[in-house]
């Protein structure tokens, strides 16, 4: 992992267009002088969109350490101290902690439901042979590809009619449907790479279906479940829409919900401070997480495009 | 492997299919029939009224607002985006100072580095961004005004968010800003499995960088660039920017009606309005037009797969 390496310091600007030529070796003087024109426009350019990437994230945690007044009159200007109270009071009054709890157990009830479920769909769809298999995948392979939100009118009645609405479990259980399209996708995909003869030897041994995928499947497709997992994860924490339409309580509110409303609500209370904390709070872990993990999320999140 | 098979399979698939059959499948089956009644969602009663709906929806200025959008989301951002990774990525893969000794093309120093952080806003909720952006957006005490007067562009002070004309245009800047890392790193994957020596034999020929990118690399890429331009059409019509909309333009929707989608369109008239069959209708025309744009990708961007 190569999270300490840091660019060797260019200058920002694009290069002149044609660039001093070092050394008189290389190839030839005229591909050598459009090699380093290159290099440095190519370094100008790519530092330019690190720096607005960056940009708006530090802006963010400079923010949430000042107090309402300089965030409104000098948004650039540096805190005058660094105002921790806003961290705190974002934590208890803002609510931050429930948002926090409640997603923690939404998204992991979810990712435990998905990966069970998803795996056992996609080990039968992958590894037997019986009609209607392939009706089912496209099923739900289907699922992908169409707009969530005409499911989610109805939808919002049946989960109210099973009693379910603004509840942590049904949150969960609709979660874990909407998260099944891709994850089977994906996991049939990679049952399909793994050897069979290891399945035919336990089950030859007296091993039920059942034990075979448990004890046996499920380890060999561990590396497959960890990128679907991350992608799960992400897609779950991060999860607005769904959310916003099912879970309507305030005090069952997930993460992005309560950011949002905390900061619709600041409307009269211009606790402004305290939402930039609040944001930043929500931030850090994720990216944190991303930072340490950096390898396997890139795989999980782009392992699916690139099938 | 017959002892016990169909028993198994049963059991393995009841829970899975079971409930995504009553939480995804069987609410959109509803949701059609749904668009052909007068249904409020208020109160359980409701009867058919045939294509009202529909004809309702023709004549709704703001269903057309909303389809207009939602169609120049669907192909303004993946255009720009896609464009956009594409030359991040290529710098990043070729963009290097040839080094003595070393290969011919070579990536950017430090490549690691900027895929990283590219991918920053990737693991980021849209929400979080959304709200981050509404911020920077503020016309009085945002960043973004801030830097433009600290750069002395004083008279530059657009309203952003709130002016009708820069609202829409605004809120899509956010959602490049925050998927092109993600295309920047499935591209860069991609050229990095494109063997060297095509570029070398490219270079002994004469080529230049820019005839390079769109003889070779691009190509070789066009299985991962098509994927990506559906993967990333669906988002734009649907979940991406009912947030982005919903939280940073005013209404929500905009300044007279300047950034609403058909996504936050059904969310509204279904859960604001009350009028839930109206919704889906919506819903069902939503639907038509990701469909088409996913056909229409696929059956454009058809052509013959190249092996390498």
């Amino acid at each position: 992992m190569k999270t300490t390496e840091t660019p060797a310091p260019v200058p920002a600007q694009p290069g002149p267009r044609v660039a001093k030529v070092d050394a008189p070796h290389g190839p030839s003087p005229k591909a050598k002088k459009e090699g380093t024109a290159l290099n440095v426009f190519s370094h100008g350019i790519l530092v330019i969109w690190a720096i607005m990437v960056v940009l708006p994230l530090l802006w963010a945690v400079m923010t949430s350490f000042k107090d309402d007044a300089s965030i409104f009159n000098s948004p650039w200007s540096l805190p005058d101290r660094l105002h921790f109270d806003n961290w705190s009071r974002a934590w208890t009054q803002a609510n931050m902690s429930d948002y926090f709890l409640n997603t923690i157990l939404v998204v992991g009830g979810s990712l435990i439901g998905t990966l069970v479920l998803g795996s056992m769909a996609a080990y039968v769809l992958a590894r037997f042979d019986f009609p209607g298999n392939r009706f089912i995948y496209y099923l739900f392979i289907g699922g992908m590809s169409f707009p969530i939100m005409l499911a989610l009118v109805p939808l919002f009645y049946v989960v109210n009619n099973m009693g379910l609405l603004n509840t942590i479990h049904g949150l969960i259980l609709v979660y874990i449907a909407y998260s099944l399209p891709f994850t089977v996708f994906f996991l049939t995909a990679f049952f399909r790479t793994l050897p069979s003869s290891v399945a035919e030897a336990a089950f030859v041994d007296g091993a039920s279906h059942s034990r075979t995928f448990f004890q046996i499947m499920l380890p060999m497709a561990k590396p497959g479940l960890i990128s679907v997992g991350i992608f799960n994860f992400l897609g779950q924490w991060n999860q607005y829409m769904l959310p916003t339409v099912l879970n309507t309580d305030p005090d069952k509110r997930v993460l992005t919900q309560g950011l949002v409303q905390l900061a619709v609500s600041q409307g009269y209370k211009g606790d402004w401070s305290g939402l930039f904390a609040g944001l930043v709070m929500a931030m850090l872990p994720v990216l944190a997480a991303y930072i340490v993990f950096q390898r396997q999320v890139v795989q999980g999140l782009t392992a699916g495009a690139l099938k | 492997m017959q002892h016990g098979k169909y028993r198994f399979i049963v059991g393995f698939l009841a829970l899975p299919l079971g409930l995504y059959a009553l939480f995804v499948v069987w609410p959109f089956i509803q949701s059609i029939y749904y668009s052909f009644t007068d249904w409020t969602g208020l109160s359980p009663e409701f009867k058919m009224v045939g294509l009202d709906n529909y004809r309702r929806m023709l004549d709704d200025e703001i269903f057309w607002k909303s389809l207009q959008h939602s169609l120049i989301f669907a192909v303004v951002l993946p255009l720009v985006t896609i464009s956009l990774a594409l030359f991040f990525a290529f710098m990043i893969n070729v963009g290097g100072r040839r080094r003595r000794g070393g290969p011919v093309i070579s990536g950017v120093r430090g490549s690691s580095f900027y895929k990283i952080v590219y991918f920053f806003p990737q693991v980021l909720s849209i929400a979080i961004v959304a709200l981050l952006f509404a911020f920077a957006y503020n016309p009085d005490s945002g960043a973004i005004n801030s830097i433009l007067r600290g750069i002395g562009l004083d008279s530059i002070q657009p309203l952003w968010l709130g002016d009708p004309d820069l609202a829409l245009w605004a809120v899509m800047a956010v959602l490049v800003w925050s998927t092109v890392g993600f295309f920047v790193v499935l591209f860069s994957a991609g050229m990095a499995s494109i063997p060297a020596d095509l570029y070398e034999a490219a270079l002994l020929d004469g080529a230049n960088r820019s005839t390079t990118f769109f003889r070779i690399t691009l190509p070789l890429l066009w299985d991962t660039v098509q994927s990506g331009w559906v993967y990333m059409g669906i988002l734009a019509l649907g979940a991406e920017s009912f947030a982005v909309v919903q939280i940073m333009t005013t209404g929500p929707g905009g300044p007279d009606y300047s950034t609403t989608v058909m996504v936050l369109y059904v969310y509204q008239k279904a859960f604001r309005d009350g009028q839930a069959a109206y919704a889906t209708t919506i819903g069902v025309a939503l639907l038509v037009v990701t469909l088409a744009f996913a056909a229409l990708v696929m059956r454009l961007g058809r052509r013959e797969r190249l092996e390498f």
